[in-house]
């Protein structure tokens, strides 16, 4: 059984005059241990997918239809009672701004003592002792004095390494990381996301990954989801898709990155932006700024198909693949 | 015409400093130290001695972690901070030291385009209006007419349509809007160009479209730029020269193309193996011990010493000079100097 299956999950957002759909009908599986990484463009729906896995959805937002299976259970509906069961206990979530978790007035050690005996049957010296190893794992320096600290005497590096810690607290099965290092330097997005590789390699812990940076779901996940104006537009082994994307949306994004291009020479760019939510097209979402369009993507909407080792949402997919590999052998 | 200046650099800094004092009022500053009650200011070294070049159609990209300087080093050249030292040549011609009203003609040689392109933009204005303003101000002899030929033209020259021009900054997406603020730099027909992270806040295919466009304006016009990132696959592919920085102070000076065959400096091989690769998925990066200090206490000796796995008694007495290299990089750091540092 899979540890997470999301089936024809759709989220709207109950505007003034109407409503406009936020997620369109996604469904993807995540095995126990597994990394999943989800990347697309700003406004993409990456961070509402998140939400909702975690039933964090607030209004305006809603859950319209779908399911979302946590070890076979459904906990779309669930109240928040039920909820309080699995969040932060066998599903945690870390964000891009480690304040969002922290709370400001409090100690290190008084908010992981807090969450621990919350969940758990323990004395405050043994929640304290479990907060100590804890932030051990994530190479924080002398945790024991760190406990009484306030979240503004860290860094931004070693409090984002305290929120892995405290994700990490009651032994998760699944960790939703949206954008996690995004605020950091290059130096320490390395040194956290390794360690956040290591963590759950060695725990068996599944990772969903959201990120804009194709370099970091490469490094970090097995396989990927490529997420466009609410759909799931390609999904597959994390390598296939970079090696041999399919969707013309995703070959964009990968061809757009200066690392395709030699130094100095223009780069490809994708025309146009990505489509507000008032405004999706009908049919194919990316078909104002497809190259390959033809007059059926503008009426219909492609449905997810396999397709060389991925399965993506592209009506044209047979004949790309035909021309690219003309142009290849002429 | 150019004149026998202009064989020198473009610009220069020499032995730039600037530090911010943090305690402003008299109370403030009085500390009591081994009994005696003293007077101490506490500042932020934001740059530290740093001297850089930038010849005419290059374009020297800044790197460096958060709050190493980047910022103040464009706002310093800009005008827009005066230095606590030092000196910065425009052209042959000492600027830093002018007045507000003698930098006006300079002005139009150099833009500033900033991160967030609503720092650039005035939201009250539509895109007509804020075109126009810099056309009238650096040409007050256009006639009606010539002002909006020109501002349809530099609206196309950066792909806005200009039937658009009747619309304000909120009605356009982030890279429409910093296509626009390019458009707005470009105007008056700069000669240098100060970008401060200019693509960090949009998404790659609207980085591409920016790039793309800040690439075109080098080549067609000869554009000289210094460019602030901490993107390494930009700087790779954009700049000419990089320059990293580090706690105000600049550690490596190279050619791009050396800079990412053969880094020299410590820091410098630690940011390059952090860059998450495309397709290479077995991160390999070099780990950094302790915690990046802050410019208040500056540290003697090196800066970078408290995060160098090479930090030797040398180099938390006495500071690393930029010494130039056989391939013409220049390299702040004893272990370089001294070569012992294992490859
Ligand atoms: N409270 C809300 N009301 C209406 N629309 C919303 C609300 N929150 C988010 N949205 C919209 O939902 C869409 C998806 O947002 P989401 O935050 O998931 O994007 P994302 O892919 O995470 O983007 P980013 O990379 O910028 O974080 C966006 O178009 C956003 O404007
Ligand atoms: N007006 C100011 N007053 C006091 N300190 C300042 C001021 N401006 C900048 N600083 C400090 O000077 C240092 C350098 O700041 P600067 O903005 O140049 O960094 P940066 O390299 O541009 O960083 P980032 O990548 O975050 O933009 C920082 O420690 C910053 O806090
Ligand atoms: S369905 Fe049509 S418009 Fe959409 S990506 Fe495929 S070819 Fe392009
Ligand atoms: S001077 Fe010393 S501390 Fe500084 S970078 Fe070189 S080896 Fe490291
Ligand atoms: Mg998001
Ligand atoms: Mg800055």
């Amino acid at each position: 059984m899979s540890l997470l299956s999301v089936r024809d999950l759709t989220v709207k957002f109950a505007m003034r005059d109407n409503t406009v759909t936020a997620l369109d009908n996604i469904s993807f599986d995540l095995a126990k241990g597994e990394r999943l990484g989800i990347v697309g463009e700003s406004g993409a729906g990456k961070s509402i997918t998140g939400f909702a896995l975690m039933n964090l959805l607030s209004r305006p937002g809603f859950i319209d239809n779908g399911k979302i299976l946590f070890e076979g259970e459904d906990i779309a509906n669930m109240s928040d009672a039920q909820m309080r069961g699995i969040r932060g206990n066998r599903m945690a979530m870390i964000f891009q701004d480690p304040m969002v978790t922290l709370n400001p007035v409090l100690t290190i050690g008084q908010q992981m003592v807090e969450t621990l005996m919350a969940h758990r049957k323990l004395s405050k010296a043994e929640a304290e002792q479990i907060a100590v190893v804890k932030l051990r794992e994530v190479y924080i320096p002398s945790p024991e004095e760190r406990l009484a600290q306030y979240p503004h005497e860290l860094s931004g590096g070693m409090r984002q390494r305290i929120i892995i810690a405290m994700a990490l607290l009651l032994d998760p099965e699944l960790i939703i990381a949206d954008e996690p290092t995004t605020a950091l330097d290059v130096t320490i997005q390395a040194d956290i996301m390794e360690l956040l590789l290591e963590l759950c390699q060695s725990n068996k812990v599944g990772l969903i990954l959201i990120t804009h940076d194709l370099g970091v779901v490469s490094q970090m996940t097995e396989r990927t989801l490529v997420m466009y104006a609410g759909k799931i537009i390609e999904a597959g082994r994390t390598r296939e898709i970079i090696n041999d994307p399919q969707h013309p949306y995703t070959q964009g994004l990968i061809n757009a990155l200066p690392q395709q291009t030699k130094p100095g020479m223009r780069l490809k760019q994708i025309p146009g932006n990505m489509p507000s939510l008032t405004a999706i097209p009908a049919g194919c979402p990316f078909s104002p700024r497809c190259e390959y369009v033809r007059d059926h993507c503008r009426t219909t909407r492609p449905e997810p198909v396999q397709y060389a080792h991925v399965e993506v949402a592209c009506h044209e997919v047979n004949r790309l693949h035909r021309e690219n590999s003309e142009e290849q052998s002429a | 015409m150019k004149d026998a200046m202009s064989d020198g650099p473009l610009l220069e800094l020499k032995q730039v400093e600037k530090r911010f004092d943090l305690d402003q009022g008299f109370l403030e500053t009085i500390k009591m130290r081994n009994g005696k009650v003293i007077r101490e200011k506490r500042s932020v070294h934001a740059v530290n001695n740093v001297s850089l070049k930038v010849d005419r159609g290059e374009a020297l990209c800044v790197v460096g972690e958060s709050g190493c300087g980047k910022s103040t080093v464009a706002r310093l050249i800009a005008g827009l901070l005066k230095p606590n030292a030092g000196e910065i040549h425009y052209d042959g011609t000492r600027i830093d030291n002018q007045s507000r009203r003698s930098m006006i003609p300079l002005r139009k040689k150099m833009q500033m385009i900033f991160q967030n392109p609503y720092a650039s933009l005035n939201s009250r204005m539509n895109i007509q209006q804020a075109l126009e303003e810099p056309v009238r101000y650096h040409n007050p002899g256009f006639s009606r007419g010539e002002v909006r030929d020109k501002v349809a033209e530099v609206m196309r020259s950066v792909g806005v349509d200009p039937s658009w021009s009747a619309r304000y900054p909120h009605e356009f997406s982030g890279g429409q809007r910093q296509r626009i603020a390019i458009a707005r730099a470009l105007t008056v027909d700069p000669e240098f160009i100060i970008a401060d992270e200019p693509i960090s806040a949009l998404d790659v295919s609207i980085q591409a479209q920016v790039l793309n466009l800040m690439l075109e304006a080098k080549d067609q016009r000869g554009l000289t730029y210094l460019f602030i990132t901490h993107d390494l696959s930009v700087v790779q592919h954009f700049g000419t020269r990089v320059a990293v920085l580090y706690l105000g102070s600049v550690c490596e000076l190279a050619d791009t193309a050396t800079l990412f065959e053969n880094p020299k400096h410590p820091y410098t091989r630690a940011l390059l193996s952090a860059v998450p690769q495309l397709k290479d998925d077995r991160p390999n990066h070099i780990r950094l011990r302790g915690e990046i200090p802050t410019p208040i206490n500056l540290p003697q000796g090196c800066p970078f010493q408290s995060r160098c796995a090479y930090a030797n008694d040398r180099c938390l007495a006495e500071q690393p000079r930029p010494v130039q290299q056989p391939d013409g990089s220049m390299v702040a750091c004893h272990a370089v100097e001294e070569d012992r540092m294992v490859d």
